[in-house]
Order: C-alpha cells, then sequence, then structure tokens
C-alpha cells in the first residue's frame, strides 16, 4: 500500500534512496542556510556584497570546505552524494554561497590536492578546510572564456624562480583569497601555480554593477611579473587537461545545487499562488497556474533523481565528464526555466527581493555560462553522440 | 567532570502528530527527532567537559526509533550514549521514567546531570526533579547559567523577577532554559562519527527493573480539543505603543 501522499518538493521520494547520513547531512546544510544565512542574504543580494571571512569560518567549523576530498585521516568527510546533498542545499539559499564552497572546495583545494606537491598541501589544505585560508582560481581571460587555450597568462622561467604576467577574470573569491591557483602558458604548455595573494605585483579588483550573483565576490586579478619560487608549480598538471578537471569537480557540485535553487523557487511559487486570490479563489486553482506548477515539479524531481544517479555513478568511480556534462547542460536549463516560471506565478511580487525567485533567476543566468557554457556543454554531447568535434 | 545529558527523542514540531486509541501518542513510525529543549543543556554540559574535560554521556528512553535523539546527540559532541528501550515501557508516565533514568545513573554514575526544562511532547516537567529525588541529590532548575568553582557549583537561576544565585554542590541535577546557550549545529565529522561513539542499549532487566514499578499509574481517560484562543486586543500602532508597553510588563516580558 502506497504511504502518505507524495511532499511536492519531492514528487519522487528521493529521500528513500538517502543513507541515514545522507540525510543528516542535508538536514545540517539545510538548517544552517535557513537560520544563518537567508536572514541576511536579501541585504547582501541588495548591497552586493558577501562577508566571505566569517561565512568561510562558520562552513569551516561545520566541515563543509573540502568535505569531498580526504582529509588527514586519509578518507573524505562525505561521499559524492553527502556533498551534493550540501551543494543543493546551500545554492537553495544562494547561487552565490554555492559558488563560494565550490570554488573553494572543488576547485582550489581540488588542485592542491589532486596537482599539488606533499608541501603545497601540507602549508594550504588544513588551513582552507578551517576556512581559515581562502581560495580561488584563475582560468578565465577577458579573452579567454569558453576556449582557455587560448589565455595569455604567461609564465617564464627566471633561474631557479618563476615570474608570472597575465590577467584572469570573473573570479569568484578573487579578492578576498588568500591564495590563488592561476593558469598560466610555460614554455613547458600550460601549468598551474599556486599563487599567495600577499606576492608583490598580485593585485585584485572586484567587479561591479553585476546583476546576477550579487552575494558573491567577483574579481578582476592582475599579475604583474609576480615573481615564484620554482617550487609554486603544481608538479601534477600539465596541459589544459589540469584545470578542466578540476571544472569538472565543480560541474559535478552545480548539476545539484542549480536543483536547490529550482526548489526554493517552487516552493516559494507553491505558496504564493495557495494564497494568492484573484476572481475570488486561489491562483493555484487555475488550470494555467497548476500546469505551470507541475512543470516545475516535474524538473525539479527528475533533476535531481539524475544528480543523484551521477553520484551513484560517482561513487562506483564510473562517472564520465561527458556524464557531468548531460547534468550540467540539463539541471541548469531546467532550474533556469523553473525560476523564470516561479516568477510569472508570483506576477509583479516576483521582481521583488521579498521572494527568492528573481534573485535566483538572475544567479541562474550566471551558472547556465559558468563552468562550461549551455554551448559548450550541448557540443560536448553532440560530439559524444557522433563522435565529431564541433568546436575548436 | 561527567556529565549526563537527558535527551528526549519527541514528534518533529512540524508535522501532526498522531494520538492512538487509548489516547497516548503514537511513537513509532512517523518523523521524531531530538527534544530541542534539551539542546540547551547539551550544549551547557559539552562546553563544561571541553572547559574541565571528562565526557558527556547522553540518555535517552523511547522506542527504539529514539536512537535518532541519542545519534544526533552524539553528532553534536556528545562522547557516549545509552538508549533504554523495553515494549514494558509503553506509555511510561513521568515517575516510571523517572525511576528508568535514576537506574541508569545508578549503574553509571555522573558528576552533574542536565536536562530541559519540559519536553516539548509532553510537558509535565517533573522527570528531572523526581530523578534527583530517587538519587538524593540536589536539583535546581530553571538555570539560565553556570559555573565551576572549587569542585561545586555557582549557577544563576531565572526567576520570575530576574536571577537566584544559588551554590550547589556536585553530583547535582540541573534543568537547563531554553536560550541559556545556543545549541551548536552538529559538524559534518560529527555526523558521519556518530555511528562510531559507544551506545548501549538497554532493556528493564539490564538496570534491574521490575516492570511492576514502572506500571503507569495514571492514565488519560479523554482528549479534547484545546478552545480557540479568546478575542485578543488589537492595538493600533500609531496611538498603541504605550498600551503595547503595558502589555508586555504585565506579560513578564518586560
Amino acid at each position: 500500500m502506497p504511504s502518505a501522499a507524495p511532499d511536492p518538493l519531492d514528487l519522487l521520494d528521493l529521500d528513500a534512496l538517502l543513507s541515514e547520513e545522507e540525510r543528516q547531512v542535508r538536514d545540517l546544510a539545510r538548517s544552517w542556510v535557513r537560520e544563518r544565512v537567508l536572514p541576511e542574504l536579501e541585504e547582501w543580494f541588495e548591497r552586493g556584497v558577501f562577508p566571505a571571512r566569517e561565512i568561510a569560518k562558520e562552513l569551516g567549523q561545520l566541515g563543509f570546505l573540502g568535505m569531498q576530498l580526504p582529509d588527514e585521516s586519509g578518507s573524505p568527510t562525505v561521499g559524492p552524494v553527502g556533498y551534493g546533498l550540501a551543494e543543493l542545499e546551500l545554492e537553495a539559499g544562494d547561487s552565490g554561497l554555492r559558488s563560494f564552497v565550490s570554488v573553494q572546495s572543488a576547485l582550489a583545494m581540488f588542485a592542491i590536492h589532486a596537482f599539488g606537491s606533499d608541501e603545497q598541501r601540507a602549508e594550504w589544505l588544513p588551513p582552507m578546510r578551517a576556512g581559515e585560508a581562502i581560495g580561488c582560481f584563475g582560468l578565465s581571460e577577458p579573452d579567454a572564456g569558453s576556449d582557455p587555450g587560448s589565455m595569455r597568462t604567461r609564465a617564464r622561467r627566471d633561474g631557479g624562480d618563476w615570474v608570472l604576467s597575465g590577467t584572469k577574470m570573473w573570479i569568484t573569491n578573487g579578492s578576498c583569497a588568500d591564495v590563488a591557483i592561476v593558469w598560466a602558458h610555460t614554455d613547458e604548455g600550460i601549468r598551474g601555480f599556486v599563487v599567495p595573494t600577499d606576492r608583490p605585483g598580485v593585485r585584485a579588483f572586484d567587479i561591479h554593477r553585476k546583476l546576477s550573483l550579487r552575494a558573491s565576490v567577483t574579481s578582476e586579478l592582475a599579475f604583474d611579473d609576480v615573481r615564484l619560487p620554482g617550487d609554486a608549480v603544481l608538479p601534477g598538471a600539465h596541459g589544459l587537461k589540469g584545470p578542466l578537471s578540476c571544472l569538472n569537480e565543480a560541474r559535478y557540485g552545480i548539476v545539484w545545487g542549480v536543483m536547490g535553487a529550482a526548489r526554493a523557487c517552487l516552493d516559494a511559487a507553491l505558496n504564493y499562488s495557495r494564497e494568492r486570490i484573484q476572481f475570488d479563489r486561489p491562483i493555484a486553482s487555475f488550470q494555467l497556474t497548476q500546469k505551470k506548477l507541475a512543470d516545475m515539479a516535474l524538473a525539479v524531481a527528475t533533476g535531481t533523481l539524475l544528480a543523484l544517479h551521477l553520484g551513484r555513478m560517482k561513487e562506483a568511480g564510473r562517472l564520465r565528464p561527458e556524464q557531468v556534462s548531460v547534468g550540467k547542460l540539463n539541471n541548469t536549463r531546467a532550474a533556469l526555466e523553473v525560476a523564470r516560471t516561479a516568477r510569472s506565478i508570483l506576477g509583479a511580487n516576483g521582481i521583488t527581493l521579498e521572494y527568492p525567485v528573481m534573485r535566483h533567476m538572475t544567479n541562474l543566468e550566471s551558472v547556465l555560462t559558468y563552468e562550461g557554457t549551455e554551448e559548450v556543454h550541448t557540443l560536448v554531447v553532440g560530439q559524444t553522440l557522433t563522435g565529431i568535434r564541433a568546436f575548436s | 567532570m561527567d556529565v549526563v545529558v537527558f535527551a528526549k527523542y519527541v514528534p518533529t514540531p512540524e508535522g501532526t502528530p498522531e494520538l492512538g486509541p487509548d489516547h497516548l501518542l503514537v511513537r513509532d513510525g512517523g518523523d521524531g527527532a531530538l527534544d530541542p529543549g534539551d539542546t540547551y543543556g547539551l550544549e551547557l554540559g559539552l562546553r563544561l567537559v571541553e572547559a574541565h574535560g571528562g565526557e558527556v554521556t547522553v540518555v535517552s528512553m523511547g522506542p527504539a526509533g529514539a536512537i535518532a535523539a541519542v545519534q544526533r546527540a552524539l553528532a553534536m559532541g556528545a562522547h557516549r550514549g545509552v538508549l533504554v528501550t523495553d515494549p514494558a515501557l509503553r506509555g511510561a508516565d513521568a515517575l516510571a521514567t523517572a525511576r528508568v533514568l535514576a537506574a541508569c545513573l545508578r549503574r553509571r554514575p555522573a558528576d552533574l546531570v542536565l536536562a530541559g526544562i519540559e519536553s516539548t511532547d509532553g510537558y509535565t516537567g517533573t522527570v528531572p526533579v523526581t530523578v534527583a529525588e530517587l538519587l538524593g541529590i540536589p536539583s535546581v532548575t530553571a538555570v539560565r547559567a553556570v559555573e565551576v568553582v572549587d569542585g561545586a557549583l555557582r549557577v544563576e537561576r531565572q526567576t520570575e523577577e530576574g536571577a537566584d544565585e544559588v551554590a550547589c554542590p556536585l553530583p547535582a541535577l540541573l534543568t537547563v532554559t531554553a536560550g541559556a546557550t545556543e545549541p551548536r549545529f552538529p559538524s559534518l565529522k560529527g555526523i558521519m562519527g556518530a555511528k562510531q561513539k559507544p551506545v548501549e542499549t538497554l532493556a528493564l532487566a539490564d538496570l534491574g527493573i521490575d516492570v511492576e514499578d514502572v506500571r503507569p499509574t495514571q492514565r488519560v481517560v479523554a482528549v479534547a480539543d484545546a478552545p480557540p484562543p479568546a478575542g485578543g486586543e488589537i492595538v493600533d500602532a500609531e496611538v498603541g505603543i504605550a498600551r503595547i508597553a503595558d502589555l508586555l510588563v504585565e506579560a513578564k516580558v518586560l
């Protein structure tokens, strides 16, 4: 006999597919976001600020930074599904918050963990895990986005040192970071560098007038003949494969995260549609509204199911980058559509910060583009289907 | 300093609890959680052992599912757990519950016992002090702050007018007010490590308690809906600030 009526926010009862610990991880992230972040978030978003230091310390204490990477004990705090659920709940708060954790954990810490020397790991990973050191990741440039190989940043040898020059753009956490993972052309091809941001010649400029990810630090980083010791290079990364494998980690988190934003929009639209009376009845009683709600609930349910499926594949060690592209493409697009639809249900109220939907909607415009654009992921899938590469 | 914290498994506040045909709460199945009212004492206990050494043991009595409340307390930092669960305890009243909890403490004595003021489901508020009486140790209720001074406690006790300062020897039992502390979030490591912490599951026989001693001495004969709240008073915000202040004073909030 079927049990109680389905939860509108978990139409397919995916909860039942989670372990007890996974549910607790999810609950922890959800209650922290609800109690500590949401009350202040709209203010941050409106003012265009993100208190990175303070949030980093709290996230560090809770254990969310680098949670998916092995720690001193040799094993990760949580598995891929627990990590994904945490990202989902953080992004149900705001994509900016999730971006902070993604950049710290899946880009900066992952790069050091996967490609760093023992010394680099020992120096940076413990403080980054604790939230005492903030990391950022410099790949994109003003003129190099989807085509990172065209980057102009260069590092040249000078005796035993490296000298780094160039400009990185759209760098989340850029101006608040203690350490930047910077990718640059060298005589040996593209290499990654661990750059403490207090080095002479490193400058950060925040990007203002953003209409998206306003509760997030986004910067331009300029490297003006920055002298680095010979051991600043990441020994394990040669060529574009290095940064791209970091992005793959971050994209996996996005597959989950955007479903949090979508769920928050569905929740808001559902509540609003029950309370908003027009023509003497709640607008939830109109067929066009019900169709919108049903479409949104389907998108949230199927997108989360997809994320969970990819998570179980990652757990088993058989998740391929093309499959992460399927998830990033499908879920980001779906979440954006959910947010736009939610806005239409909320009518004029939907355009204000009193409700989360337009905030999520504008955030998701960034998420659709960063970590591989909608177009690039489409062409990755196209290449997987046809064996023919349509770009490069 | 070894601390025992009582932890009750209660229906989640978001849900609608169900009453069985005997008017007792259906405690099996459904969503339950650690009583939020117990987390203030747990936080206090964790801070005390962090400052003075020792361990926090969380003790719960309830159905098998009450292990979730124990696990939550372990995830927040408690060192070990005890769950007393026995079919004979179904419908146990406050006295029976106190006998069971007191037996746990006789089995493994503690320097300090911390409890919530009252549970958020039963609201009798009588279990902790009954335990203290059964054990013959002093108890202080409505505690909002504690200091350990020369091996004894200096306790701030919330009263209607303000606070009493009470000196209390150890061992002792305290009931802790909501808001006395800000309960911490568990950490991810705490959650993932909770299952590795030692938890004893005990039945009545393990505590040497006879079924006759925990037979309920009271029975719920009828349950009625609470009457709808009476009228209330609508105070116009423009002119009513003074009136609102008066009401708050009357309610002893100010």
